[in-house]
């Protein structure tokens, strides 16, 4: 699981980025807390072959699951 | 003092450069309900959202004003005056003005090295000075978060202003620098653009927009902006609900920085983008543009291009012109009657 909570754009997609270029997990988990580190990490998942599930946790917060393709 | 010395400027900045803009719907909303006063010499106010304001002072003569000022988008204190600079001088150009007198906006933290504040401040000057204007005077804060920018005043002919709400149907779109300046900087804050690529949007920036304007005042250009925080889209959105008109844009026409792509396709977009997209993306119909291409188009740019309807009969003629002046010119759609129920802009 990757926990970008309280980092700003693009530090949230770069750290998915590396954990899905070093271990190309099947699924993964990353809990996000701004619109734009959402939009972005689905971007990325997309791109790279990854379903992605968005969960709205807390207020402000995000679930997302990126489940390989 | 050697630690302060090593601090990237781009570090201190929460949002870089022009993508640190307030969004044009909220900006819409916070000037909402100020009583306007009426001068029969305005010729352009701040109800027109157009780049900058003018003044009729006599037959002859109009005065444009404009300001900007943003966090740094370059670690390096002379790049970043002049990107600011760039910038802040490109409102004057859009309203098809020349610059005369500026005057410097600084915030500066206490502790940014001496040195630096003075690289900053000559980047600014060189600018202003290669423009043909002068810096006149300033003010300095301090603040937490370094900003530069300059306030800007240039002369225009009352008849041959240049706003963004004169573009008629028929009218050919030309816009004269590539896109993707933020989705580039955004990767530079991860340290994942390379070198070659950052150096293009830096040159991009620091290219003043005087001889597109010296192009465009020759010829029958009716509507002028120039593309800056709202990206090329929320640009081109003003300036055809402040025309009346529809936009049609051959994407496959405008000129993308080849790594802008990529990136936008990993996911490194500024927040700017987003904002922007908010904004404009209900009037426009995307049609079968790839989401990468899209989103660049929405992209904030910093000291971007000049977006210009010219006249139909007029525009192999410019486009020949700015070619020779401005390489990076294209020709990038035309402009089309307003339809009832349909989007204003068009992606083809």
């Amino acid at each position: 699981m990757i926990d970008a909570r309280g980092l700003s754009c693009p530090m949230p997609v770069v750290m998915v980025q590396k954990a899905v270029q070093s271990d190309a997990p099947a699924t993964l988990e990353v809990l996000l807390d701004n619109p734009c580190s959402v939009e972005n990490v689905t971007r990325f998942a997309t791109n790279s072959g990854y379903k992605v599930e968005v969960h709205p946790a807390d207020e402000d917060e995000y679930r997302l699951v990126l489940t390989k393709q | 003092m050697e630690q302060e010395q090593n601090v990237k400027l781009t570090k201190l900045a929460h949002c870089a450069g022009c993508g640190a803009k307030v969004g044009a719907g909220v900006l819409a909303q916070l000037l909402e309900g100020i009583r306007t006063h009426r001068d029969p010499n305005l010729l352009v106010g701040f109800d027109k959202s157009d780049d900058a304001s003018v003044y009729k002072v006599s037959d002859e003569l109009a005065l444009v004003q404009t300001v900007d000022f943003f966090p740094p988008i370059a670690d390096d204190p002379y790049l970043f005056g002049q990107i600011a600079a760039t910038n802040a001088l490109s409102d004057v150009y859009a309203m098809g003005g020349e610059p005369k007198l500026a005057l410097n906006l600084l915030c500066i933290p206490e502790s940014m090295p001496k040195s630096a504040v003075h690289d900053l401040l000559r980047g600014g000057y060189e600018k202003v000075y290669e423009a043909g204007a002068i810096i006149t005077g300033g003010h300095s804060i301090l603040d937490e978060e370094p900003k530069y920018g300059l306030a800007v005043t240039g002369f225009v002919h009352p008849d041959r202003v240049l706003t963004n709400a004169g573009a008629r149907p028929g009218d050919v779109l030309l816009f004269t620098k590539p896109l993707g300046i933020g989705v580039l900087t955004t990767a530079a804050k991860a340290d994942l653009c390379p070198p070659e690529a950052l150096q293009q949007a830096y040159t991009l920036m620091t290219t003043l927009n005087k001889a597109a304007r010296d192009c465009m005042v020759r010829y029958e250009v009716h509507a002028c902006t120039d593309v800056t925080g709202f990206g090329f889209l929320g640009h081109a959105y003003e300036m055809a609900q402040g025309s009346g008109v529809g936009l049609e844009i051959d994407t496959g026409a405008v000129d993308i920085l080849p790594e802008a792509l990529e990136f936008a396709k990993m996911g490194l977009l500024p927040e700017g983008m987003y904002r922007n997209r908010r904004y404009a993306e209900g009037a426009v119909d995307p049609g079968a543009v790839p989401l990468a291409v899209q989103d660049v188009l929405y992209d904030p740019q910093t000291a971007g291009g000049l977006l210009m309807a010219v006249a139909p009969g007029d525009a192999d003629a410019l486009y020949r012109d700015l070619l020779a002046a401005v390489p990076s010119a294209q020709r990038v759609g035309v402009v089309l009657p307003e339809t009832e129920g349909g989007k204003r802009i068009t992606l083809r």
